[in-house]
């Protein structure tokens, strides 16, 4: 029933708005409310919080049918469930959930995950942010970069380092009630090549004064372990992103081959055509089948970080050869705006570069077969 | 308030492929979903605020159906089950659907106009005929007051209201409401709750009034009417657009000099 719920409610209350969301580069405020109304926001956090505590095949579903239909909406909503709710749900307080969680999940708060910083990406452990102990509360300083929902996010979850000398075991993860806190400050508001929509800002600490009850689980140094755990199910998420641009873009192909004449005939009886239509299909179909699995052994209590890069990679890989394939179909009017293609494409790139770039998921795949340190 | 909604579960396409040998749906392969305007009925139940019924006859899948009804909020759900029911045309439909609601305490029944299956809209009108209720069909705006119900009938040049004593049975229109998306709260809960699955013998519906049977209706063929061809669009000022009109109705001999 969930499919077809979100499937009704993705083509007429989402679809309809996303080519206005690219274009002005207008965060999709509207769309999260009503996902809100949905309780979409809070599908990840437990019933006892006020989510609605759904297992992880039917959240990678939900995330398909979003991207399918709007990916700006999508990523706003996926960066909240997962990045921001993530460590809350897994590894927060008793006193952090009941203060965070109900708000994440009705949507009154929208949550972001900041790691990223200008000499930290792939390279996780170089975290320069640091959060220094002083008296009960933590000051942190530092700056983060192209996060996501960073200059919208009620709740920001922010990898800063406790101890430098540690290396990873000295992360730790603070949850950052960013409206309300002094010393934190918005940078620059990035214009990237998709997803323009989406909210990606740099944010500044100055000086922030955090109480020492929002150190993510009340203990230090375990930021690492936990941002990596998030990652790990974060990219099953990703993977059906990139499942649903694939399968947007397919759509309009399959619409437009029945449509366009030339030489006299429809083009989709034309072989050259048939045969890419078929690649496309049978891709989106693997690439759909590994984040289920991905997914299902996550369900199950199983481990999936093999599966979940490899989902990642693969659906990322099969959303950029989509995209470009349904560009080559529709021909000229493919690289003009007219049509959506050109915006599935554009969105398409990002899937092989953030929670881990493609190189990244072939090192974590690599590392799963052969053992860690091989 | 106890307000009953019949919903019909029907295959999601307006393009709805007949059997020709038995001039029946073919139900196998194609998706199904709960009749768009009987999810404007289910809406309009619950922004009435009562207890809400959900009713369906039909094959054990009609669940889903009545599960989605359940997770858009409605209370209670029942499906009318049993091979005897099978194959009922409209009145047969409508009899059963009479034996089931004499059963229940109800001030209002809820239809939609008609499913986009068979397109009859007769099962509603033929349920309050069978239950002796006043009917409203063609709802598209409704206010109850005390015991009346007073509504908006939608004509093809405007709207009349009419105005009933309760209990009545309308059917609705899509103008009425836009129906709610079930939220995942509602999914969640629709899962807990029971389908009272009812055979009918459970409801005691008299044999020879329900089934295919038992049906007046006999379907002699089912066959797609061919569309209209588009029309032709005369351009020009009107001295001949007007000598174009009279030539074209000359050609087609309908109308003649003397």
């Amino acid at each position: 029933m969930i499919k077809g719920v979100i499937t009704e409610f993705a083509n007429n209350e989402i679809k309809p708005y996303a080519a206005d969301v690219d274009e002005q580069q207008k965060f999709p405020e509207e769309q999260i409310k009503k996902l809100s109304e949905l309780g979409i926001m809070g599908m990840s956090i437990p019933k006892k919080y006020g989510g609605a505590e759904l297992d992880n095949v039917s959240q990678t579903i939900i995330m398909e049918e979003l991207s399918r239909a709007c990916n700006a909406t999508a990523v706003t909503m996926g960066a909240h469930a997962s990045l921001a709710c993530y460590p809350m749900v897994n590894h927060g307080t008793d006193e952090q959930k009941e203060r965070f969680l109900p708000k994440l999940a009705s949507g009154e708060y929208l949550g972001a995950f900041a790691l990223t910083e200008p000499n930290a990406g792939s390279d996780a452990v170089n975290v320069q942010t640091t959060a220094v102990r002083d008296g009960d509360d933590y000051i942190i300083n530092g700056n983060k970069i192209f996060i996501t929902n960073g200059g919208k996010a009620d709740l920001i979850n922010i990898v800063a380092t406790t101890d430098r000398s540690a290396k990873h075991h000295g992360l730790s993860i603070f949850a950052v009630d960013a409206k309300k806190t002094k010393g934190f400050l918005l940078g620059k508001k990035e214009d990237k090549l998709g997803l323009r929509g989406s909210n990606t800002q740099e944010i500044v600490f100055q000086d922030m004064r955090i109480p020492k009850e929002n150190l993510i689980g009340g203990e230090e140094g375990k930021g690492f372990k936990i941002a990596m755990e998030v990652f790990n199910s974060g990219r099953i998420g990703i993977g059906a992103q990139g499942v649903g641009i694939a399968q947007a873009a397919f759509d309009e192909c399959i619409i437009y081959a029945k449509e366009r004449e030339q030489f006299g005939k429809k083009i989709y009886s034309f072989q050259a055509l048939q045969f890419m239509l078929s690649d496309m299909a049978t891709m989106i179909e693997a690439a759909r089948l590994l984040c289920f699995k991905a997914a299902y052994l996550k369900d199950q209590g199983k481990k999936y970080i093999k599966e979940a890069a490899m989902a990642k990679l693969y659906a990322s890989d099969t959303a950029m050869d989509v995209t470009r394939k349904a560009i080559q179909i529709h021909g000229g009017y493919g690289y003009i705006r007219d049509y959506p293609v050109e915006r599935f494409y554009r969105d398409a790139k990002i899937t092989e570069i953030y929670e881990g770039t493609s190189e990244i998921q072939r090192l974590v795949i690599a590392a799963e077969l052969l053992g860690r340190g091989f | 308030m106890n307000i009953v909604v019949c919903v019909k579960q029907v295959p999601n396409t307006n393009e709805v492929k007949t059997d020709p040998k038995t001039g029946t749906l073919i139900r196998e392969g194609v998706p199904v979903i709960i009749n768009p305007e009987d999810k404007v009925a289910v809406e309009a139940a619950l922004q009435l605020n009562g207890n809400v019924i959900v009713l369906s006859m039909g094959p054990p899948q009609a669940e889903e159906a009545l599960r989605e009804a359940l997770a858009m909020g409605a209370h209670e759900a029942m499906l009318l089950c049993d091979v005897k029911f099978a194959g009922s045309d409209t009145w047969a439909t409508a009899n059963a659907l009479a034996a089931a609601i004499k059963r229940l305490s109800y001030d209002l029944i809820i239809c939609g106009r008609q499913a986009i299956d068979g397109d009859t809209a007769q099962v509603g009108p033929q349920l309050a005929e069978s239950l002796a209720l006043p009917q409203i069909s063609y709802v598209q705006k409704i206010e109850i007051n005390e015991n009346k119900i007073i509504a908006h009938r939608e004509l093809e040049d405007g709207y009349e209201i009419v105005e009933a004593k309760l209990p009545a049975l309308i059917t609705v229109t899509k103008e009425l409401h836009k129906p709610r998306y079930a939220s995942l709260h509602g999914i969640n809960s629709a899962y807990e709750k029971e389908i009272k699955v009812l055979t009918a013998k459970d409801i005691g519906a008299d044999e020879k009034t329900v089934g295919l049977k038992s049906s007046p209706t006999k379907v002699k063929k089912i066959f797609t009417p061919q569309g209209k061809s588009a029309g032709v669009k005369l351009e020009g000022d009107i001295k001949t657009v007007c000598q174009k009109l009279i030539c074209i109705l000359k050609e087609k001999e309908i109308i003649r000099e003397f």
